[in-house]
């Protein structure tokens, strides 16, 4: 097991490598200047030639690629334009609330999409599955923004109105008298802060999860073995919960690699709307203010999340499948 | 009393394509401790009658009205599904033609077989691992209380199909349905699974139908015999009738296409033409566009199943119009080496 | 006798079937199959899980349904009832059918021809002037008015004649005593089956009248917008105005009326959603198709660099691009499309690598045929149908995607409306204005839906183990 594990992580530093190089020749080869875009066109050329310099820009490109990496891999982001901050200091302040984020959507939408899957298979061609069906499927084609948007307007912004008993808090992840707050009080405002973003991403994303599902259930639910359960004379719902799910929720397992990039894409609209002090948000800044290495830092860590998430993946799978042998 | 008595069996596929007659008035009666056998082609209705029987018979597929089914002397066709499940795996078990799907590819086998004991017999964990063991011992697999943890993956066709053997027989059951238990299998493998089953029954007392379309299993085992054809039985008897002096063409047909070694010279016989479609069976006797004697009385009137004495019967307008028979055999050879070509 | 036709003869293929004629306006869905000899190549080589169609009527050489279709459709519709009918129909497309008994087909007809006449209503002014001051857009619209009223009359009376020959065959059927009940369900190829499974679905039949008619008002935007889609109205008084009989859907906050920009905005989303993909499926079938048929170090490398790229979350790669470049639609268009490849090289790999192994493929390279031969004849009439349904799921995707990038300030630039800028010009004032955002993000939705489920019917339609 230890074997298959380390085997799939070295198998992952290629993949990681070519997805650095990636990041940085897509920045580097862009047509303008960093420096040139960012500073006044007010400041003496001497200056910016001496800016230049000190981030290295006036090198040879492959020097600053080999230089860039080497930094790069022993920690060393660089440092922030925008923010006169290093960028290592940006990611760890935005990572958390990102993971956060993440996470739990990522539990709700396996959950949820799980079960709602399971539920159509089990009626499939009945009024439930139609029903559930036409409902995954339309959150399944709204765009996160617009949906998240209007969460925000019915469930926080015009809930008052609108007679509803409770209102979210619109954006943010904390209240502004957060500090003054117990501790279960604390535990409260953050997590009424984490529904709407989280409700936002996990109705977007649970209806994959749950065809994908209902795919899988009703590919099992005509095999063999299946009926070789019922023969036995198995009450239906064993058949279902014990021998048709375990063998649908393998394939399923593979999905939590494929969502994970899905789910940082959603996580950037979802922080930009809520204010979330997420990286999403810092990216699409960085972006628009042309910091480099923010930039460059920022989708690494996005991409070298999405790698670990594969490989866990991978592994979860090799774990539940007894045909996998990974010694 | 029969232990197992099927009477005027219709098993219907209500489809868009029209209705499935799959099984269409099938009886036959099964006796403690023997073994019958049911014969025919591939889409004969065999298989969907033995599923019948297990009350596995799935959507669209439904037991019309009229039709019974009795296990020892109890009506199934009328339990409700949880008593039919009381049933299923515990007095009457099955197992099925495909060992190397039909057993659940992530539990190991032991587990797959203590679950049967466990529902049935309400056995605990640990006593149902020991009897599971017993078991695979039972059905001859060597080493089994290391086989019991392994998973089907880590077994060979034939072992695969000792476990299903193993798991129908885990409760002890009174009848066990083999549904072309050794197709898949290897020749050498298919004798000894033959031979398991055989011994088996003898150890165990229990009734065995045997579902196959090899007649060379059938005259191997089977002290009885069924065969079925376009959802009908269409003769019954005595395995040593029905090899000896079939009544039916279609049996006679099947019995030629037999290769065997005394009959050396020649060309293998082959019936004509296939299994009609069961959304349209023929009219009259459902045989008469594949019998070499078929006249206008075939083509019009099903033939009801006449008694030939012994508990043979054949369901053939020859039984009455013996004449016929001389009358075509007269001018061409029927069902011989040359009959075909 | 040259070497192709000797190959063709050794395939053992009897001579190809005239394609059908019916495949036309009335059914578009048999538009799936390209021609006849494409469907019998698909019944001949079943994908791996199909059931191979039973032998057929065709294969005996007795006639099938559809060639007795062909054959009635093409005779002049005869009978007092059908004579009228006809007569009604070119006057009115639809009201024949209500006289023979087919209300549904013959509402729907009536209804897209009342629609069409409503668009030369709302657009009569655009119309009437086209010849002194027409733009190239005004033109667009009216050709497309014009082509869609044809296509209305002409499927009206087409699918007339064959309702008449259906009734006809109906009471025939009556007197002869049969179940009009059990059709011959014999003699359909792969394509033919799931057309049929297709129109009996529904919602997808529904999303596909969607599609039509969102690219109808794409087209035909200049006719129907009731006000300029750019040009900014007096701010204090048409500025941030509810929703109301002079603006349905309401102004932004310079005036512009929302509706008029939600269906200029149409042509945004259905262009890019329409070339990115095509651009994204032919460069993904193409990798896929080589590195899954070459195989080896060539598979290696491709499949590696499509792993590379899946890793990245495909949004940060987006606007890193975008940004680092500037926002036009020809560069939002290219980066959608060759950042949209990898699922489809997948795809493909996987069906071709599964392909190699079938016997049928086995057997072709055995009997020596070429390497081009085998791709263009047995590989790709297999891989197009999974292609097809990734193809029209990602376009829904890419229309959620463009819009993002807009909504983000990344994609199309104001003042051209686009779906994703509107919900973010909205998003400035979501309280006191809620319908700037809310509607915009409706049009997305059912052009989404619309995408989606027909792409869902395409595949429970093309994939057996998805039918019923």
């Amino acid at each position: 097991m230890a074997a298959y594990v380390a085997r799939r992580l070295l198998g992952a530093i290629p993949l990681v490598l070519g997805i650095a190089t990636i990041i940085f020749f897509v920045v580097n080869l862009a047509p303008g200047d960093p420096t040139a875009l960012y500073f006044n066109q007010n400041v003496p050329p001497e200056v910016l030639e001496q800016i230049r310099r000190n981030f290295g820009l006036d090198q040879p490109l492959l020097v600053r690629y080999w230089k860039w990496l080497t930094s790069f891999f022993t920690g060393d982001f660089g440092y922030s334009f925008a923010h006169s901050r290093p960028v290592a200091d940006i990611i760890l302040e935005t990572l958390g609330p990102t993971l956060i984020l993440a996470g739990c959507t990522l539990v709700l939408i396996f959950a949820a999409g799980i079960a709602t899957g399971v539920i159509q298979a089990v009626r499939q061609h009945r009024p439930a599955d139609r029903i559930l069906s036409i409902t995954s499927l339309f959150f399944y084609s709204m765009p996160s923004f617009w949906l998240g948007l209007m969460l925000m307007l019915l469930l926080s912004l015009k809930a008052h109105e609108w007679g509803l008993p409770f209102a979210l808090p619109p954006t943010g992840m904390t209240s502004v008298d957060y500090e003054f707050l117990s501790f279960g009080g604390k535990l409260a405002d953050r997590a009424t802060h984490l529904v709407l973003p989280v409700l936002t991403l996990s109705l977007v994303m649970a209806a994959g999860i749950a065809r994908y599902t209902r795919g899988q259930m009703l590919e099992v639910i005509h095999q063999d073995y299946i009926r070789t359960a019922r023969a036995k004379g198995l009450p239906g719902r064993t058949v279902v919960l014990k021998h048709a799910l375990r063998n649908s929720l393998l394939p399923v397992i593979t999905l939590l690699g494929l969502y994970m990039p899905l789910l940082f894409s959603g996580s950037v609209f979802v922080e930009v709307i809520f204010s979330w002090p997420g990286m999403g948000r810092v990216i699409v800044d960085a972006i628009f203010q042309r910091d480099y290495p923010l930039v460059m830092a920022t989708s690494f860590i996005f991409a070298l999340v999405v790698v670990l998430g594969s490989l866990v993946a991978d592994i979860l799978y090799a774990v539940a499948d007894p045909r996998i042998r990974y010694d | 009393m029969a232990l197992l008595e099927v009477r005027d069996l219709r098993t219907y596929f209500h489809t868009e394509g029209g209705v499935a007659k799959a099984v269409d008035g099938v009886s036959f009666h099964v006796e403690r401790g023997e073994v019958l056998g049911i014969v025919g082609e591939s889409g004969c209705g065999k298989s969907v009658t033995s599923l019948s029987v297990m009350g596995l018979v799935s959507e669209p597929g439904r037991i019309e009205e009229g039709s019974s089914i009795t296990y020892d002397g109890r009506e199934l066709t009328t339990l409700s599904e949880k008593e039919m499940r009381g049933i299923r795996g515990n007095d009457i078990a099955m197992i099925f033609q495909e060992p190397m799907t039909s057993l659940n590819p992530v539990f190991p086998v032991g587990d797959q077989i203590s679950e049967a004991l466990r529902l049935h017999r309400g056995l605990k964990k640990k006593e149902a691992r020991g009897r599971a063991i017993e078991l695979l011992q039972l059905v001859g697999i060597p080493v089994p209380e290391r086989r019991v943890d392994e998973y089907p993956h880590q077994l060979s066709g034939g072992m695969r199909q000792r476990v299903m053997i193993a798991m129908a027989l885990a409760n002890e059951p009174d009848v066990l349905i083999a549904d072309e238990p050794t197709t898949a299998l290897d020749v050498t493998i298919q004798a000894q699974i033959l031979e398991l089953l055989d011994e088996l029954r003898e150890r165990l007392g229990m009734a065995i139908v045997l579902i196959t379309h090899d007649l060379g299993v059938v005259a191997e085992v089977c002290d009885r015999v069924v065969v079925m054809y376009a959802g009908q039985v269409v003769e019954e008897g005595p395995v040593g009738d029905i090899f000896g002096r079939p009544s039916h063409p279609y049996t006679q047909g099947l019995l030629a296409a037999v290769p065997r070694p005394d009959r050396r010279e020649g060309t293998l016989a082959v019936i004509p033409g296939t299994v009609p479609p069961p959304t349209n069976w023929p009219t009259g006797c459902r045989f008469h566009d594949r019998c070499p004697y078929a006249w206008d009385l075939t083509r019009e009137k099903m033939p009801p199943l006449f008694d030939l004495g012994g508990d043979h019967r054949s369901r053939c307008w020859l039984v009455e119009h013996p004449e016929r028979r001389e009358e075509v055999e007269r001018t061409r050879p029927v069902f011989t080496g040359g009959a075909a070509q | 006798m040259t070497d192709r036709e000797r190959e063709d003869h050794g395939m053992g293929r009897g001579p190809e079937r005239p394609a059908d004629p019916e495949s036309g306006v009335h059914e578009p869905v048999e538009k799936l199959a390209p021609d006849a000899a494409a469907r019998e190549r698909a019944a001949h080589t079943p994908r791996p899980g199909v059931p191979e169609p039973e032998r057929t009527g065709a294969d005996r050489g007795e006639p099938t349904r559809a060639d007795e279709r062909a054959a009635t459709a093409l005779e002049p519709p005869h009978g007092g009832a059908s004579g009228l009918a006809t007569a009604l129909t070119a006057i009115l497309p639809g009201s024949g059918h209500l006289l023979l008994g087919s209300p549904a087909r013959g509402a729907a007809f009536l209804f897209a021809w009342g629609a069409l006449l409503a668009a030369i209503w709302l657009g009569w002014e655009a119309i009437s002037g086209v010849t002194e001051a027409g733009s190239l857009d005004d033109w667009v619209a009216i050709i497309t008015l014009g082509l869609g009223l044809l296509a209305v009359w002409l499927g009206a009376m087409r699918d007339l004649r064959g309702a008449a020959a259906e009734d006809a065959r109906r009471t025939a059927a009556r007197h002869a005593g049969d179940d009009p009940g059990i059709q011959d369900r014999s003699g359909d190829s792969q394509w033919s089956i799931a057309a049929r499974h297709f129109r009996q679905n529904v919602p997808a039949l529904v999303g596909l009248v969607l599609v039509v008619v969102l690219y109808l008002i794409a087209f035909m935007a200049p006719l129907l917008a009731p006000y300029d889609p750019i040009a900014q109205g007096d701010l204090t008084t048409t500025g941030y105005l509810p929703p109301s009989g002079d603006y349905w859907l309401g102004t932004d906050q310079f005036g512009r009326d929302i509706m008029s920009r939600i269906i200029y905005g149409a042509r945004i989303s259905l262009a890019i959603g329409f070339i990115a993909v095509a651009i994204a499926i032919i460069l993904g079938s193409l990798l896929g198709a080589i590195a899954g048929y070459i195989g080896g170090k060539v598979d290696a490398a491709i499949m590696r660099f499509t792993d590379m790229v899946m890793a990245f979350p495909r949004l940060i790669l987006l606007i890193m691009i975008i940004a680092l470049f500037e926002p036009s639609l020809t560069l939002i268009i290219l980066v959608l499309g060759l950042t949209q490849w990898p699922g489809t090289a997948r795809l493909v790999r996987g069906e071709v690598l599964s392909l190699r192994e079938q016997e049928y493929i086995q057997a072709a390279r055995a009997l020596g045929f070429g390497r081009w031969r085998i791709i263009l004849r047995h590989l790709i009439p297999n891989v197009l149908a999974p292609v097809i349904v990734a193809a029209t799921l990602g376009i829904g995707n890419t229309i959620v995607l463009e819009a993002g990038l807009s909504f983000l300030g990344m994609g199309i630039q104001p003042p051209t409306p686009s779906w994703g800028t509107l919900v973010a010009d909205g998003r400035q004032n979501l309280i006191g204005a809620w319908w700037v955002a809310t509607f915009p993000g409706l049009a997305i939705v059912v052009t989404v839906l619309a995408f989606n489920l027909v792409g869902d019917g395409l595949r429970d339609a093309l994939d057996p183990r998805m039918r019923s």
